[in-house]
């Protein structure tokens, strides 16, 4: 319990709302009208929502809400998934993510995403975060080594694997492998970092130290968040928005989703009512 | 209580049982009945003799050996490449309903009887390469051809199950980073199908090396040592087949014999397709 204090101490909540940007800070994903289908499963409906650059925005629902359909268009890695759709608009930089002539290698090396389960490559700790460098055509092993190195200390995971970086990154811990996950998305140096429920296979103490590296990262980047845990939503307490069964049901502050929710199916969620 | 369980179970045993005995009645009728000319001629003597001519007495299966390794590695030049695309194609790239059809129809191809293969390749390879490369046609390389395409359907459905055995998460986490589809082929999949691959080409081996009727009907047989892809050629399988019919005596024994060859080759290539697909188990 000292531990989890001692971490959350340095924690986001007691000043994170002067890190939240104005609302005059430009938008940097729009999403207007925006439905996705599985086949004739309608999975998102009409969803209109605004992220604003450097913001930690969060989507929280139950599984089934739609949540993680939404993050996946964004990379356009719900493509992988056979016959789907999209109607609406979805937005980065006032550039539709569907349009025909999106590059989506390029639009995933811009749209990071870390996954609810750690991937390790089955490569070493330093080929993990040098891989997506590597693609991009960075050969000098000098440069591949000082990304390698500022990545891995952005995801505060240096200190823990400078001595062994040629290891297979099998060998690491569920915590430490999804802060490598992290950093692997941070040596692309993105612009938007999407994470799928990162904390899901994570103990406590591994999840409030990845929910305390996100309000770092947001400093340089723009991150969504999904989560189905409306503690960890509370506990992150950025810009929150509910999702229930393919509908975007409100979006506020976490403060206000939570004190105050306009509808009752928020109101009920979050206090644990269902979920 | 348990005594219909306990009657279950002693049954299938009795029965698992019989099986391995009767590979073991065959492994020492084999033995029995070919180790007494090896242990006659000297092992040295019978593999490395060059002469096979059982009328004069002379048992070398040289040829022979040479013989079954350049058909299999033929066989295995055309068979791994175009199997191993294929497999990458069917797993990887292919919608999943193209994948099943074309699937079904390469297994289709392993049940197609070896002979038809040989007469196909007797019709139609065997003059073509007569026609445009030269020799008799009758040659390691038609054989190689007929192989590599009967070793297909192995290795096909083995690396097609390796591939699908990679974890969806890495071909995510790849395109997660802006790979292409052929970049995270070629950086993670192949590489973590690897050992299942090796496994893959070292069944199509050993089904190259066991393979007779079709070898028979298009490499022409010849006893001697193959000096070019165009040369006639006996493989260890063949010697076997077209001799045991009128062979007596020490002539049968030494057909025997090169029935042991052939089973400790066969016998080492699944102990090192084994020994390969556990490395890929840690």
């Amino acid at each position: 319990m000292v531990e989890i204090e001692a971490v959350r101490g340095k924690g986001a909540r007691e000043d994170n709302n002067r890190r939240i940007p104005e609302n005059g800070s430009p938008v940097k994903i729009h999403a207007h009208n925006f439905s996705f289908f599985y086949g004739d499963h309608l999975a998102l409906r009409n969803v209109s929502l605004e992220i604003r650059h450097n913001q930690l925005f969060t989507i929280m629902g139950p599984s089934g809400s739609g949540k993680t359909t939404f993050l996946r268009a964004l990379n356009r890695l719900g493509d992988l998934i056979p016959n789907t759709r999209h109607e609406g608009s979805l937005k980065i930089d006032g550039t539709d993510v569907y349009d025909s002539r999106t590059d989506i290698a390029e639009l995933r090396r811009n749209v990071g995403m870390v996954f609810a389960l750690p991937v390790a490559l089955p490569m070493s700790i330093f080929s993990n975060v040098a891989h997506g460098p590597r693609m991009q055509g960075v050969r000098h092993q000098k440069e591949l080594e000082e990304i390698v190195e500022k990545a891995l200390r952005d995801a505060i995971l240096w200190d823990e694997v400078k001595d062994r970086l040629s290891d297979n990154a099998s060998r690491l811990s569920g915590g430490q492998l999804q802060r490598l996950s992290i950093a692997r998305v941070l040596a692309l140096e993105p612009e938007i970092i999407l994470l799928d429920e990162p904390t899901s296979g994570l103990d406590p103490i591994s999840t409030l130290r990845i929910e305390e590296l996100l309000w770092e990262l947001v400093e340089r980047y723009t991150i969504v968040l999904v989560t189905h845990n409306p503690l960890q939503a509370a506990r992150i307490d950025s810009r929150t928005a509910f999702f229930l069964m393919g509908e975007l049901i409100e979006t506020g502050s976490a403060y206000d989703i939570f004190t105050r929710p306009k509808d009752k199916r928020t109101e009920d969620y979050v206090s644990g009512k269902f979920g | 209580m348990h005594r219909s369980e306990t009657l279950v179970q002693w049954s299938l045993a009795v029965v698992a049982l019989s099986a391995i005995a009767v590979l073991a009645l065959i492994i020492i009728f084999i033995f029995k009945e070919g180790s007494p000319i090896i242990a006659r001629l000297g092992i040295a003597q019978f593999i490395t003799g060059t002469k096979w001519s059982p009328t004069r007495g002379m048992f070398g299966i040289l040829p022979m050996i040479l013989g079954s390794v350049w058909v299999t590695l033929g066989a295995l030049i055309i068979g791994v490449p175009i199997g191993l695309a294929t497999a990458i194609f069917l797993a990887e790239m292919a919608p999943s309903r193209t994948s099943q059809i074309l699937k079904s129809a390469i297994q289709l191809l392993a049940g197609i009887p070896s002979v038809v293969f040989g007469f196909i390749g007797l019709i139609i390879l065997v003059p073509l390469i007569r026609k445009w490369l030269g020799g008799p046609g009758f040659s390691v390389l038609a054989a190689g051809i007929v192989l590599g395409i009967m070793i297909l359907p192995t290795i096909v459905s083995v690396c097609y199950d390796v591939f699908k055995a990679v974890p969806q998460a890495y071909r995510e986490g790849m395109l997660a980073l802006g790979a292409t589809r052929w970049q995270t082929i070629r950086m993670v999949v192949l590489p973590a199908a690897r050992p299942g691959i090796i496994a893959a080409v070292i069944l199509g081996m050993g089904r190259a090396v066991g393979e007779t009727m079709a070898v028979i009907m298009v490499a022409g047989n010849a006893t001697k040592i193959p000096i070019s892809p165009l040369a006639p050629v006996r493989t260890l399988t063949s010697n076997i087949a077209l001799e045991m019919g009128y062979a007596v005596g020490e002539h049968r024994e030494a057909l025997f014999a090169t029935g042991i060859v052939l089973f400790v080759i066969i016998a080492l290539l699944n102990t090192l397709a084994r020994l390969v697909a556990r490395v890929e188990k840690v």
